[in-house]
C-alpha cells in the first residue's frame, strides 16, 4: 500500500522517535512509505481556538501536501479529527475533499485497514496504562466511550496491544476523563489545566503504571511535564514506538 | 462596555482551595457515576435519548401552535396566563400580579429563569420579602452568591462554610457542622415562612400542550408546599419548556432524574392543572431570547435542554474550576454555549473555558452537541473581534509560522536552541505559564525531518 | 402589540426548517429486562431505594393498628381515607395551615408505579394539598392490584388535567445539597409509610 505519512508538527519538534517509529511499522507491515519533507501542520491549533482565518494557510498547505497520495497515515487522532470533520477554513475543492477523506490515523490504519494480528517483533514487559485522547474516544470511535454504558465495551487498541507480548494493562479509576492538554487551553486555562493533568498522572500512578501508552503525543506531553514536575516513576510512550518494538 | 467574565482566573482561585476542589470534584464525579449506573439498568436509554430529541425538536420547530394549544387548555382550567418578552417584563408581570394582591412576603422554589431574569433583587427592592425555599438556594441567597449547580446549588461549599453561614445567619451551633443538623434547622427555619407566605412562586420542567398544565420536580417537595399552602401560585415557564402531550411527558420524566441524580424519579414529581381548592394560579410564559435563539441554524439546538445538569457532572473543567467560575445564571457545558447568547461580550471566555473533551455531548439526554457548539462559539467570538489582543496577535503569528516550512523550520531551531540554552530560572518566569505546573518537554538531538533527510533521502 | 403578539411573531418567524415530525412514542417497555421480579416486588424494592418503606398489611383494621405501632407517640394523626379514621378527620379541615400540626398523615393512593417506587396521590385522595407536605410523617395505602410498570404505563393510566394537583411521591422529602449527603425530611415528610392493602371501597 503506498501511504502518504502525516507527522504532526509538535512530534516532528519534540518526539521524532515517534515519526520514526511509525515510518518503520508501516514499513514492517508492508507499506510504501513517502514522506512530503515540507508539511507543517494540519491547522488544528489555530482552528480549535476560533481563529479560522489564521488555520486557513496551514490548511490550504497540509491539502497541497497530501492531495496525490491514495491514503495518508498520521500518528495523532487529535490532528486526524481535525482533518476529517475540521478542515473547513478552506475552500472544499476536490483535492480537499479528497485529503479529507483519505487520511487515516494509524491506530484505525492498522486495526481496520490492515487488520493488523501480530507484531511478531515487538515485546514490552511492562504495566501499561493506556491513555485513549477525547478525539481518540468521542471522535474516532476507537474505544467505547464510558458514557455509552448501555453499549457493549470494545477497544480497539486494547486489540492491538494483545498482540505485543509482555504488556500488562492495567485499569484505573476513570477510564477517559480528559487529561487537560485540550490545545491552547494548556495554556489559556492554565491552573484548569494542570489540576487535569495531575489527577490523571496520579489515576495512572496510583494503580502501578510504568508506562502511560497513548495513540495522541499532544496528551502525552502534558502528562510528561507533570509527571516530571512531580518526580514520578513513570514514563510515556506511544502506541506506535510500542507496536515497533520499544521506545528508541 | 460590560467587563468580561474571568472564567480561568475565578477557576484558578477555587483551585487554590485544596479540600474545595477535591470534594467538590469527588461530589460531581460521583453524580455521573449514579448517572451511569442508573441508565445502565435501561437498555432502552438510547432508543429514549433519540425520542426525546425528536419530540423536542418536533416542538420548537412547530412552537408557536403548542403555545397557543397551551394557553387554550390552561384557560379553559382557570390558569390565568401572562406573556413576558423578557427579562424586565417577566419581573414587571410578576410584580403586578403580587402587588394586586397585597403580597408581602413570597417563598420560592428553584426556578433557573427566575435567576436569568433577577427576579428576585427587583422584588426586594419593591418591599417584598423572598425566601428561597430549596435548601441549595437558601444556602446560595444567604451567601449572596448565585447558584453554582442547576441541581446542587451549594455543591461548591464544604460542610463547615455551611456551619459557618448558618451560624451567623440562622442562629445555629458554628461548631456543627453535621448536614442532617444543618437541615434540620433550616427546615424548622422555613416552615414558619412557608406558613407566613403570601404567594408561593415555582418555575416548571416541563408544559404540556395537551392539557394545559406543567409539571415540577423536586426532591424537597417545596414547590408543593409553596403551591399548596398560600392561596396565590405564579410559575415562570420558559417558552423552549413545552412538550406536546401526555405521552411525551413520560420519556422525559424517566430521563430527567437518571441523567441528573442517578434515581429514576424525584422525590416529588407535581402537576398543576388550574388552580387548587381554594386558590388561584398564574402562570407566565417568558421568551428572553429564546425566540432569537430559535432563528440560529447553529445554536437552536440548546432550547432542547431539560437542565438535568448531567453535562456538568461529567464536565472535567466544572469539576475542577466549580460554577460560580462561569460568572453567570448557567454554568458547566450548557452555560458555555447559553450565556454568550445572552451577552456576548461579558461572556467571551467562557467558550475557552472547556478542553472540547466532548463528554458533554455524551451524556446529554436530549442529544444537544454541546461540544460542537462550544466549538462554534469560539469562532463566533473571533469572528466578532472579541478575542483579547495578545491571544490574537499569538495566533495569527502561530498561524503565519505554521503555514509556511521555511519559516516553521526556522522557528523550531530558535524553540529549540532558546530551550537548550536558558537558565531555568529565565524560563520558568511568570509569563510562561506552561512552567508553572509542568516541566518543559526536553529538547531531541534533530526534528524527525532531519533525521528523515540525513537517513531516508538524499539531499 | 402585545407581548403574546409579539412573542408568537417572533417564534413563527424563527421556527427553524424543515420541520421535524412528532415521532411515535411506544406504549410498552419492558421494565428492568432480564429480572424476574413482579411488579410488586420491583416497586417494594425501589420505594425502599427511594427511601421509603412498605408493609403487607390484611384490611383496614389491621392498617389502623399498623400505624400505631409505626407512630405510638403521635396525637395529630389527620386521615384522608374514611376507613382508617386517625384523630382528625381531612373533611373537617378548611386551611392548609390547619395542617401544620399533622404529625402522621394518611392517604389512600389509587396508583403505583414500580419503576420510581412511586405513588399517585391527586387532590382528590388528599382533599386538602397540603396533607400530602405538611405531615411530618406519611402513611399511604395502595392496593398492590395497581400497582403498574412504568411511567409510560402510569401515565396512560391517570387523567391528568381532571385534577388540579396530582403528585407522584417517591420516598420521603429528601436533599443532598449538603456536600452530597442525602438527608431525609428536608421540608416535606420526614417519612413515607406505604401500607398494601387491597381496596374494597
Amino acid at each position: 500500500m503506498n501511504v502518504g505519512l502525516f507527522v504532526p508538527c509538535y512530534i516532528d519538534a519534540f518526539f521524532p522517535e515517534v515519526g520514526i517509529a511509525t515510518l518503520e511499522l508501516l514499513e514492517k507491515l508492508g507499506c510504501s512509505v513517502a514522506y512530503p519533507v515540507d508539511q507543517t501542520c494540519c491547522g488544528q491549533p489555530m482552528a480549535n481556538s476560533g481563529c479560522q482565518d489564521d488555520a486557513a494557510g496551514a490548511e490550504a498547505h497540509f491539502v497541497d501536501c497530501f492531495k496525490d497520495f491514495d491514503t495518508v497515515v498520521g500518528p495523532s487522532a487529535s490532528c486526524v479529527n481535525h482533518v476529517r470533520y475540521n478542515l473547513d477554513a478552506i475552500d472544499q475543492t476536490p483535492a480537499t475533499r479528497k485529503v479529507r477523506t483519505i487520511t487515516r490515523e494509524l491506530i484505525e490504519f492498522l486495526h481496520d485497514d490492515l487488520k493488523v494480528t501480530a507484531f511478531p517483533w515487538a515485546t514490552f514487559q511492562h504495566k501499561v496504562g493506556l491513555h485513549n485522547s477525547c478525539s481518540a474516544v468521542r471522535k474516532l470511535g476507537h474505544v467505547r466511550p464510558s458514557e455509552l454504558v448501555y453499549q457493549p465495551h470494545f477497544s480497539k487498541t486494547e486489540d492491538l496491544l494483545k498482540h505485543v507480548q509482555g504488556v500488562e494493562l492495567i485499569e484505573i479509576d476513570r477510564p477517559d476523563d480528559c487529561c487537560g492538554f485540550g490545545g491552547s487551553f494548556c495554556v489559556t486555562d492554565e491552573a484548569v489545566s494542570a489540576k487535569m493533568g495531575y489527577d490523571r498522572v496520579q489515576d495512572f500512578h496510583r494503580h502501578g503504571a510504568e508506562y502511560i501508552a497513548s495513540a495522541d503525543m499532544s496528551c502525552l506531553l502534558h502528562l510528561k511535564g507533570v509527571i516530571d514536575r512531580l518526580k514520578l516513576p513513570m514514563k510515556v510512550i506511544h502506541l506506535a514506538q510500542i507496536f515497533n518494538g520499544g521506545p528508541l | 462596555m460590560t467587563r468580561a467574565v474571568d472564567p480561568e482566573g475565578r477557576a484558578e482561585r477555587f483551585i487554590a482551595l485544596e479540600e474545595h476542589e477535591a470534594t467538590h470534584d469527588r461530589l460531581v464525579w460521583g453524580m455521573r457515576q449514579h448517572r451511569d449506573q442508573a441508565v445502565a439498568a435501561v437498555p432502552e436509554w438510547e432508543e429514549l435519548r433519540e425520542l426525546a430529541s425528536q419530540i423536542k425538536e418536533h416542538t420548537l420547530t412547530h412552537l408557536d401552535q403548542y403555545l397557543e394549544q397551551f394557553e387554550q387548555n390552561a384557560t379553559k382550567l382557570g390558569t390565568q396566563v401572562h406573556w413576558a418578552r423578557d427579562a424586565e417584563e417577566h419581573n414587571a408581570v410578576v410584580y403586578d400580579v403580587l402587588h394586586g394582591h397585597g403580597v408581602k412576603s413570597l417563598i420560592k422554589s428553584k426556578s433557573m429563569l427566575q435567576e436569568e431574569c433577577g427576579l428576585t433583587p427587583y422584588l426586594q427592592r419593591r418591599g417584598i420579602e423572598v425566601t428561597e425555599s430549596d435548601l441549595g438556594e437558601r444556602i446560595q441567597q444567604l451567601s449572596n452568591e448565585p447558584p453554582s449547580h442547576i441541581v446542587v446549588p451549594a455543591i461548591h461549599k464544604l460542610r463547615s462554610d455551611v456551619a459557618e453561614l448558618f451560624a451567623k445567619e440562622l442562629g445555629t451551633d458554628p461548631k456543627n457542622s453535621d448536614p442532617h443538623y444543618l437541615t434540620e434547622s433550616m427546615r424548622n427555619n422555613a416552615r414558619p415562612r412557608f406558613l407566613k407566605a403570601d404567594a408561593g412562586m415555582t418555575g416548571a420542567n416541563f408544559a404540556v400542550a395537551e392539557t394545559g398544565g406543567f409539571v415540577v420536580c423536586t426532591n424537597e417537595g417545596n414547590a408543593d408546599i409553596g403551591a399548596s399552602v398560600p392561596p396565590l401560585h405564579i410559575a415562570s415557564i420558559g417558552i423552549e419548556k413545552l412538550v406536546p402531550r401526555v405521552r411525551d411527558l413520560a420519556v422525559f420524566i424517566r430521563m430527567l432524574s437518571r441523567s441528573a441524580l442517578g434515581a429514576p424519579i424525584t422525590q416529588y414529581t407535581s402537576h398543576f392543572h388550574g388552580p387548587r381548592r381554594g386558590g388561584e394560579l398564574h402562570v407566565v410564559l417568558v421568551d428572553n431570547k429564546r425566540s432569537e435563539r430559535l432563528g440560529s441554524p447553529d445554536f437552536w439546538h440548546v432550547l432542547k435542554c431539560i437542565r438535568c445538569g448531567a453535562c456538568m457532572n461529567t464536565c472535567p473543567v466544572y469539576r475542577r474550576g466549580g460554577g460560580l467560575s462561569y460568572g453567570a445564571t448557567y454554568s458547566g457545558p450548557i452555560g458555555v454555549i447559553l450565556d454568550p447568547g445572552f451577552d456576548l461580550r461579558k461572556y467571551r471566555e467562557l467558550p475557552f473555558h472547556s478542553s472540547l473533551c466532548g463528554s458533554c455531548t455524551e451524556v446529554c439526554p436530549v442529544k444537544i452537541d454541546i461540544s460542537e457548539q462550544i466549538y462554534t462559539w469560539r469562532r463566533v467570538v473571533i469572528g466578532n473581534g472579541l478575542l483579547t489582543i495578545t491571544k490574537r496577535v499569538g495566533m495569527t503569528a502561530l498561524g503565519t509560522t505554521l503555514a509556511h516550512p521555511t519559516l516553521f523550520h526556522a522557528a523550531e531551531s530558535l524553540g529549540e536552541t532558546t530551550l537548550k540554552i536558558l537558565p531555568r530560572a529565565v524560563l520558568y518566569n511568570p509569563l510562561n505559564p506552561w512552567g508553572k505546573h509542568r516541566e518543559m518537554p526536553t529538547v531531541p538531538r534533530q526534528t524527525f525531518r532531519h533525521w528523515y533527510l540525513e537517513n531516508r533521502r538524499k539531499l | 402589540m402585545s407581548a403574546r403578539e409579539d412573542i408568537l411573531t417572533a417564534v413563527r418567524r424563527n421556527v427553524p426548517r424543515p420541520a421535524i415530525p412528532l415521532p411515535d412514542v411506544p406504549s410498552l417497555f419492558p421494565l428492568n429486562q432480564g429480572k424476574r421480579e413482579g411488579v410488586l416486588a420491583s416497586f417494594r424494592k425501589q420505594l425502599e431505594v427511594m427511601g421509603g418503606k412498605s408493609f403487607e398489611v390484611a384490611d383496614a383494621t389491621a392498617a389502623r393498628v399498623k400505624i400505631t405501632e409505626l407512630f405510638p407517640a403521635a396525637k395529630v394523626v389527620c386521615s384522608a381515607v374514611p376507613e382508617v379514621p386517625g384523630t382528625r378527620r381531612i373533611k373537617d379541615v378548611r386551611n392548609p395551615h390547619d395542617l401544620n400540626d399533622v404529625e402522621v398523615g394518611v392517604i389512600r393512593s389509587h396508583l403505583g408505579v414500580a419503576e420510581a417506587g412511586a405513588v399517585w396521590l391527586t387532590q382528590e385522595d388528599l382533599v386538602v394539598n397540603a396533607l400530602g407536605v405538611l405531615s411530618q410523617h406519611l402513611v399511604v395505602l395502595l392496593d398492590p392490584a395497581v400497582i403498574v410498570a412504568t411511567m409510560h404505563d402510569a401515565y396512560q393510566r391517570i387523567s391528568l388535567a381532571a385534577s388540579p394537583y396530582g403528585l407522584f411521591m417517591a420516598g420521603p422529602s429528601a436533599t443532598g445539597d449538603i456536600e452530597g449527603v442525602i438527608i431525609h425530611g428536608a421540608q416535606g415528610a420526614r417519612s413515607l409509610t406505604v401500607l398494601l392493602v387491597a381496596n374494597h371501597a
